[in-house]
């Protein structure tokens, strides 16, 4: 039994070290710029770069739209294969999990080949159009999690009873649709926003591929050219990463309390 | 009759109406360039039904570069699965306080999805030439990593750093399996007088197999497809594939479009399998977490 305990104590004291140090050693990169002494100089030179305001609104905008899209999209087509297509439910679940097993480099390669600006359908064309491509190519890459998390809050209600409930109230199906499940599904929808919102944040693949000025490709731009800013958006980048995870637990654990059996 | 089925149907394209919007989306931005590159794979410049292309990946440079790529998804994917069982172990059984479960938890939900381009900052800063771990070895310890022959931009320096996302993620897919390890099974074999090693070579080990082993495979396409880390830390001059066909997008440094539809085949096979043998491994997993 003793050893036991030694033994977890130690694996927790290995993993802790390799954990923390990296982002340790990180952020006191990062307030080496001035010689001899510790400044947050880096962090007033990432700020103050106008490039990094531009990508880094781009990719909060891209996030935004991403998430409202892949809820229009996720939300209705959970609940119709829960109410009407039960016989659909692993096809569209194999679908959902398709973005993993391909991996996003290829997907993108795909997009290039099949919608460049001599194809039918000229995505590529224009940077709007570019800009769409790249939404939904986001939402490809996060449909996994948002499916996983909106699937999941959707089986704690019985989506049936609920829609004749409604239905026998009067209400039309966008009715039904913004005023019944939604609501109920809340918990599923935020968590795979915050998901969403941190995978669309750091992606570098297809926004570099597609040419879009996003924080991703400009990330690697700075890492290739400055030796003190990359460490200091390293530790921003990790500040986004952790506030959207607690975002996530603090939602997932709301809405574990609430009483959801009967 | 007749107006019955015509109410049958009417209602059945309406079911199927429903969920248009998502087929169609599935089609557009998964299915078709996804089709598009694998038939590619299998035509020539002209049109023309090919083999060529998929011979021209057994060359010399291509088969280094899945090599190498394989190299290092499988070590890092087996030492990440070794590890973060490892973890996972000590905050399930290892009767550690429940502070320290529900940290490692929240952290690896962080870490798992801290990798591209930051992680690669990270690592540069810890383990790079004037990273403090490689100064604070040097100048506490006289003990010079890089003339040691350390590099952080090779096969150790790489596998290193994708384990900073592969170790979360295997502590949080197997966590939930060493739960479902039932007390009473550890209660039956103690009366029936097993001793600890008898108990976990016999009874925890085969039940916990194929979630362990379906893991690491799933780690292994995680690390397989990974581009953004890799890209940044080395540039361009490591040839994992992925970068490989990322220099072929960009601009076609192969001088043959089809071939990099083969290259971009040999990545969907490669992770294909491993993810179908994991979705196979995990359903037997779950027959014993019901």
């Amino acid at each position: 039994m003793k050893t036991q305990k030694i033994g977890a104590w130690l694996a927790i004291f290995f993993g802790a070290s390799y954990f923390i140090v990296p982002l340790i050693a990180t952020f006191e990169f990062s307030l080496r710029m001035r010689r001899g002494e510790y400044s947050f100089d880096a962090y007033r030179s990432v700020f103050s770069d106008v490039q990094f305001r531009e990508s880094f609104s781009y990719s909060i905008v891209m996030a935004i739209l991403t998430i409202i899209f892949g809820v229009l999209l996720v939300v209705p087509t959970a609940y119709w294969v829960r109410l009407r297509l039960p016989q659909m439910r692993p096809v569209v679940e194999f679908i959902t999990l398709m973005p993993l097993v391909i991996p996003a480099i290829v997907i993108v390669f795909g997009y290039l080949r099949i919608y460049n600006s001599s194809s039918y359908i000229p995505f590529t064309g224009s940077a709007r159009g570019t800009d769409a491509l790249l939404m939904f190519s986001f939402m490809t890459l996060s449909l996994p999690y948002m499916y996983r998390s909106v699937d999941t809050a959707m089986r704690t209600i019985d989506v049936g009873t609920l829609t004749e409930a409604a239905q026998s109230l009067g209400a039309s199906w966008p009715t039904i649709m913004f005023k019944c499940i939604f609501p109920n599904v809340m918990s599923g929808v935020l968590s795979g926003a915050f998901i969403t919102f941190a995978i669309v944040i750091g992606e570098f693949t297809m926004p570099s591929l597609l040419n879009r000025p996003a924080f991703g490709p400009y990330l690697q731009l700075i890492g290739a050219n400055r030796a003190y800013e990359p460490p200091a958006l390293a530790v921003i980048a990790f500040a986004i990463t952790w506030g959207c995870m607690v975002l996530l637990q603090l939602v997932s654990r709301f809405s574990k309390s609430a009483p959801s059996k009967p | 009759m007749s107006a019955n089925r015509a109410i049958d149907l009417k209602k059945k394209a309406i079911d199927w109406l429903g969920i248009t919007p998502f087929l169609l989306f599935a089609v557009m931005f998964l299915i078709a360039p996804t089709l598009y590159l694998v038939t590619g794979a299998f035509l020539n410049p002209a049109g023309e039904f090919t083999l060529e292309n998929i011979g021209g990946l057994f060359t010399d440079k291509i088969l280094a570069s899945y090599w190498i790529s394989i190299k290092i998804s499988l070590a890092s994917s087996i030492g990440g699965a070794l590890i973060g069982f490892w973890l996972a172990w000590a905050v399930v059984l290892g009767g550690l306080p429940s502070w320290i479960r529900s940290s490692l938890l929240t952290f690896s939900g962080v870490a798992s999805n801290f990798a591209g381009v930051p992680l690669a900052f990270a690592f540069l800063a810890t383990l790079g030439r004037t990273g403090l771990v490689t100064m604070l070895l040097r100048d506490c310890f006289g003990i010079n990593l890089y003339a040691s022959g350390f590099n952080l931009l090779s096969f150790v320096g790489l596998t290193l750093t994708y384990m900073y996302f592969q170790i979360p993620l295997m502590v949080l897919i197997i966590t939930p399996a060493l739960d479902g390890l039932k007390k009473e099974w550890r209660e039956a074999a103690e009366i029936l007088g097993a001793t600890n090693t008898q108990y976990w070579t016999k009874v925890a080990m085969p039940i916990l197999f194929p979630s362990i082993l379906g893991t690491t495979l799933l780690l292994f396409a995680n690390a397989f497809g990974a581009i953004a880390t890799a890209y940044s830390l080395t540039g361009s001059t490591f040839n994992i594939v992925p970068i490989q066909l990322y220099a072929q997008i960009r601009g076609d440094v192969l001088h043959n479009p089809n071939l990099g539809y083969a290259l971009a085949l040999g990545m969907i096979v490669i992770t294909g399998i491993s993810n179908l043998i994991y979705i196979w491994l995990r359903m037997r997993a779950e027959r014993w977490q019901k």
